[in-house]
């Protein structure tokens, strides 16, 4: 259907993304302003210059983007301005309460976070595919820091999760930083092995099962997450990296299969964890029936008080009283939310979490490099499980569990590493969209495109309209085409 | 591969759904029963200080709220402090709340749901949302007469309209300050805390409400159930009742004696009532039975908790008591009891012609823009006695008043009818003084229960009728 030379330019879009950025920029700003009204009637000392500096900050992120990778997606960066911001807003509220200062080491992080951002954009030079070369590096790495807080003197048990690292003065969690490592080398692990894992084993109820030979790397995986849960005590970490893991599983073999049989290895393992071990019970009690032990369930209830008495519409910012609840700037900030912003407000902070994983599970579907749509998806899905995790346990969807809000939550770790994984998702996309790699082929799903018809462009020669036809094609063929090439080529 | 993908993002779908539901049913279903829990602390202090109704006596407030600096903003305060805190109540922060604050919490602070149409228009023109108004029927007049008529003495009066059941006076002392409780100095040592401890050490338990919660048991006033029960179950006016001095108690070897002479071996129950004859009332009670003097009673109220308005308490009369107990119960002694509130239903129910009335002190409730929310309805509680009965028996009172017991509590060109009391508690303990009355003017008929719990005299049945019918006398004429 399309004719050999015509390219897909699609557009940049960085003017778009200023614009939302500039909206962001007034979420945060405006939230701390409004504390300072609300509480001082006047502004925060040194408003103009800490918010002059956030616009900066944003400012320079946008050039950056602009420059290095200037196909990127631009709802993501807004996004993060925005819920960074808030986060930062909400934390110098609650420093008004208890007389601490943490906003500003906050925002420290976040600006290194900022900077590993920029570095992370430059050191890839726009391109995420030599992420794919050292999987069982990673891998390694990614296990050692998952299971990190396990081990003697460094690891520290905080609120009943052991799930903390402690070198003196600092303290980390690492499974942060696992999300991103481990994320990488499943995607680079899975690209290799997936027409190996893709074959059928037996067949159940019209699911076609994997071999027994190769459950090796899923029953690896599903042993660290009950280690997970059993000694680090924190359903949230167990399930997102098992979920993490199965997720990419089913995605890179096609085979429900997979999905079907990660879901019962986990659904078994934490029901036998459940029925073994008091400290799960404990947190399950504390979720089904926090008022039967009002004291173990304190933090629990001190929120739910707080989401209640916040109502609708939230008792405006810095006229609550969230600091009755424990623990407020870190597992519990979005309950601060709830109730100086109301439901109305968590449900709009809901929202930008799930504008930002739609936007990376569409950047996922865009490419055409396997790994890269691995990450993506891996990445993007791991953001939506962590935010579930953790917001269902503070609204009591879920059992509560350890895990940080995403760029809300007060912590250095979580806020780098986050940054970092948005880094990531923006170099995939710029790939995936710039115009020189990808010839011919349109997605249904991409925005909207211009056709501009190009001379013979030096690279690579157009694709052939048969491959794009096999993989258009309803049924997705066993082994997936033209990818070993395409990557051959992408990287060299 | 974007199969798979699309499909996981259907997954990322409906976890972002369940929380966005998850959220909606929290704030439909969750949200109200946190809010009502007791130890919700940003509820408690919030309702704290919030800008609560008024209680009304007449037009003048005997609770308000005023703006304050603190962090409460709002402080609840009772002008006449102890003349009205038995209604009232007490609005304290560590201490919970009492009266007509407690039992009115929910139209005071504004959230009822029959204000719910004024708090949307509250929410809707910007105004800041009120408590409603809580208009009792207590008379200022009524309830300053008998608070100092009574005086520096433990005791309570009662008075209420006979036609209606309103309760127009209500008086309980010693009393004590609310304001004092509802301060805002709430430290281990603030003044609420000093107050709440004096008030709960002091053994004149000036915090318990002697009008209508509390039960003592009644002596001679309850011989009008006696004689109520005896007219009802076809006993003739004239019959003739054995009146000895002294009567052996059946089953026992103990006499029971009269305080003063019967005037006459046989006499009549007016006669009787007149000079407050124990041994003929104990007879009247010996040929009743036990089982139709306790259903004389309940019509009159005993048994069922009496106006809800302030939680009453409930009078009672003896389950299976035997003869010997049965002579005792008629004439209010032995396991009998009645709160004052009890003693005078029985009398505005005779007052009006048998008809008892269902007792309430809130007449009505008030938005903030004065126009009424609700009001309440006099309601009838039992038909205790035919109409000719009870005429017959306000005669019998009136006998008491004018030449009888109850010569103190006349009232000159009324017709006034009552009945004195003293009851023996324990023989180191001082006797409890009653006198209970009505009095008719023109369409109005109220009845008083006047209630002395130290009597420090004689027992002798002139008791009640010395130191309880003036202060009775004095609130009726104040009504009438």
């Amino acid at each position: 259907m399309e004719e050999p030379g015509i390219i897909v330019v699609p557009r940049k879009r960085r003017a778009a993304e200023l614009v939302l950025l500039l909206l962001a920029l007034t979420v945060g700003i405006g939230a701390w302003a409004i504390t300072g009204l609300n509480r001082e009637n006047q502004l925060p000392e040194n408003f103009f210059v800490v918010a002059g500096g956030w616009v900066v900050l944003a400012a320079i992120c946008h050039i950056v983007v602009r420059w290095r990778i200037p196909y990127a997606d631009p709802v993501l960066l807004p996004c993060v301005f925005l819920l960074n911001g808030l986060g930062l807003a909400m934390i110098a509220r609650l420093d008004l309460n208890d007389k601490a200062t943490d906003a500003p080491g906050q925002l420290l992080w976040t600006v290194l976070g900022i900077v590993l951002f920029i570095v992370a954009i430059f050191v890839l030079r726009g391109d995420h595919r030599p992420l794919q070369r050292f999987p069982f590096l990673l891998g390694l790495a990614g296990l050692i820091l998952l299971l990190m807080p396990l081990l003697p003197v460094i690891g520290v048990e905080n609120y009943g999760s052991r799930i903390w690292i402690r070198f003196g003065p600092f303290s980390f969690q690492p499974a942060e930083a696992a999300k991103i490592v481990l994320a990488t080398a499943f995607a680079s692990y899975l690209v290799e092995r997936r027409e190996v894992l893709a074959l059928a084993g037996w067949r159940v109820l019209g699911l076609d099962l994997p071999r027994a030979r190769d459950l090796g790397p899923i029953l690896l995986m599903w042993a660290a997450s009950m280690l997970v849960l059993v000694y680090q005590r924190d359903l949230g970490t167990s399930l997102l990296f098992f979920g993490m893991f199965v997720m990419m599983l089913y995605v890179s073999t096609e085979r429900p299969g997979w999905a079907v049989l990660g879901t019962i290895l986990f659904a078994g393992g934490a029901v036998a964890a459940w029925l073994l071990f008091s400290h799960v019970q404990v947190r399950v009690n504390a979720w089904l029936d926090p008022f039967a032990d009002p004291d173990a369930s304190y933090q629990i209830i001190q929120g739910q008080y707080g989401m209640a008495w916040g109502g609708l519409l939230g008792r405006g910012l810095g006229l609550g009283r969230p600091q009755l609840t424990p623990v407020v700037k870190s597992d519990f900030i979005t309950a601060a939310i709830g109730e100086e912003l109301g439901i109305t407000g968590l449900m709009a902070v809901i929202m930008v979490y799930a504008l930002i994983v739609s936007r990376g599970l569409r950047i996922a579907l865009t490419g055409k490099d396997p790994f890269g749509k691995l990450l993506a998806a891996g990445l993007s899905f791991t953001l939506a499980l962590q935010v579930f995790a953790i917001i269902g346990g503070v609204t009591r969807l879920l059992p509560l569990t350890g895990l940080t809000t995403p760029f809300l939550s007060q912590g250095g770790s979580s806020l780098v590493c986050n940054w970092i994984l948005i880094a990531l998702l923006l170099v995939i996309s710029h790939q995936f969209r710039k115009p020189i790699a990808r010839a011919v082929e349109v997605d249904q799903d991409a925005e909207s495109t211009q056709l501009i018809a190009l001379s013979e462009r030096g690279g690579r020669p157009p694709r052939t309209p048969d491959a794009t036809a096999s993989e258009r094609g309803g049924r997705p063929p066993r082994t997936p085409d033209a990818t070993a090439s395409e990557r051959g080529g992408g990287t060299q | 591969m974007n199969r798979p993908i699309r499909r996981t993002s259907i997954v990322a779908l409906i976890m972002f759904g369940l929380l966005l539901v998850n959220c909606t049913w929290f704030m439909v279903f969750r949200e109200n029963q946190l809010d009502a829990r007791s130890d919700n602390r940003r509820m408690r202090d919030e309702e704290f200080g919030q800008n609560r109704g008024a209680i009304l006596v007449g037009n003048t407030p005997v609770a308000i709220t005023e703006p304050t600096d603190d962090r409460f903003r709002y402080q609840r305060s009772y002008p006449q402090a102890s003349l009205y805190a038995p209604i009232t109540g007490w609005y304290a922060f560590d201490y919970g709340t009492s009266g007509l604050e407690l039992t009115f919490n929910s139209q005071l602070a504004g959230t009822d749901d029959s204000l719910l149409v004024r708090r949307i228009l509250d929410i809707v023109t910007n105004r800041m949302p009120t408590g409603a108004t809580v208009q009792t029927t207590i008379n200022a007049k009524a309830q300053e007469t008998a608070y100092e008529a009574i005086g520096d003495r433990k005791g309570a009066v009662v008075a209420m309209d006979a036609k209606t059941g309103a309760v127009l006076a209500l008086v309980s002392t010693p009393s004590y300050d609310p304001n004092k409780l509802a301060s805002h100095d709430i430290g281990a040592d603030g003044t609420a805390s000093k107050a709440w401890r004096q008030l709960n050490d002091d053994p004149d338990r000036p915090l318990a409400n002697r009008a209508a919660r509390e039960i003592y048991p009644p002596g001679s006033t309850f011989k009008l159930v006696t004689a109520a029960a005896a007219l009802e179950n076809g006993s003739d006016p004239k019959q003739l009742w054995d009146s000895p001095e002294k009567l052996r108690l059946p089953g026992t070897e103990t006499d029971l004696p009269n305080e003063s002479p019967c005037g006459g071996a046989k006499i009549t129950l007016e006669q009787a009532l007149k000079v407050s004859c124990n041994t003929a009332f104990a007879n009247v009670g010996l040929s009743l039975g036990a089982d139709k003097l306790r259903t004389q009673a309940e019509k009159f109220g005993f048994g069922s908790r009496q106006l809800l308005d302030l939680n009453g308490a409930i009078s009672r009369f003896p389950d299976n008591p035997n003869a010997s107990q049965v002579a005792l119960s008629a004439i209010g002694q032995f396991d009998v009891a009645a709160s004052p509130l009890q003693m005078a239903m029985v009398t505005a129910g005779i007052a009006n012609d048998g008809v008892v009335m269902k007792p309430y002190l809130v007449s009505g409730i008030r938005g903030t823009d004065l126009s009424l929310v609700s009001q309440t309805r006099p309601e009838k509680l039992s038909e205790a006695m035919t109409p000719e009965h009870a005429r017959t028996l306000q005669g019998w009172m009136q006998t008491v008043v004018n030449s009888g017991t109850g010569v103190n509590g006349k009232i000159d060109g009324v017709e006034v009818g009552g009945k004195t009391g003293t009851a023996n508690t324990t023989p180191d303990k001082p006797p409890y003084a009653w006198y209970t009355s009505y009095a008719r003017s023109g369409d109005r008929t109220i009845a008083v229960t006047v209630f002395i719990e130290e009597a420090d005299i004689d027992r002798n049945d002139i008791s009640g009728g010395r130191l309880a019918a003036p202060i009775a006398k004095s609130v009726l004429e104040s009504l009438l």
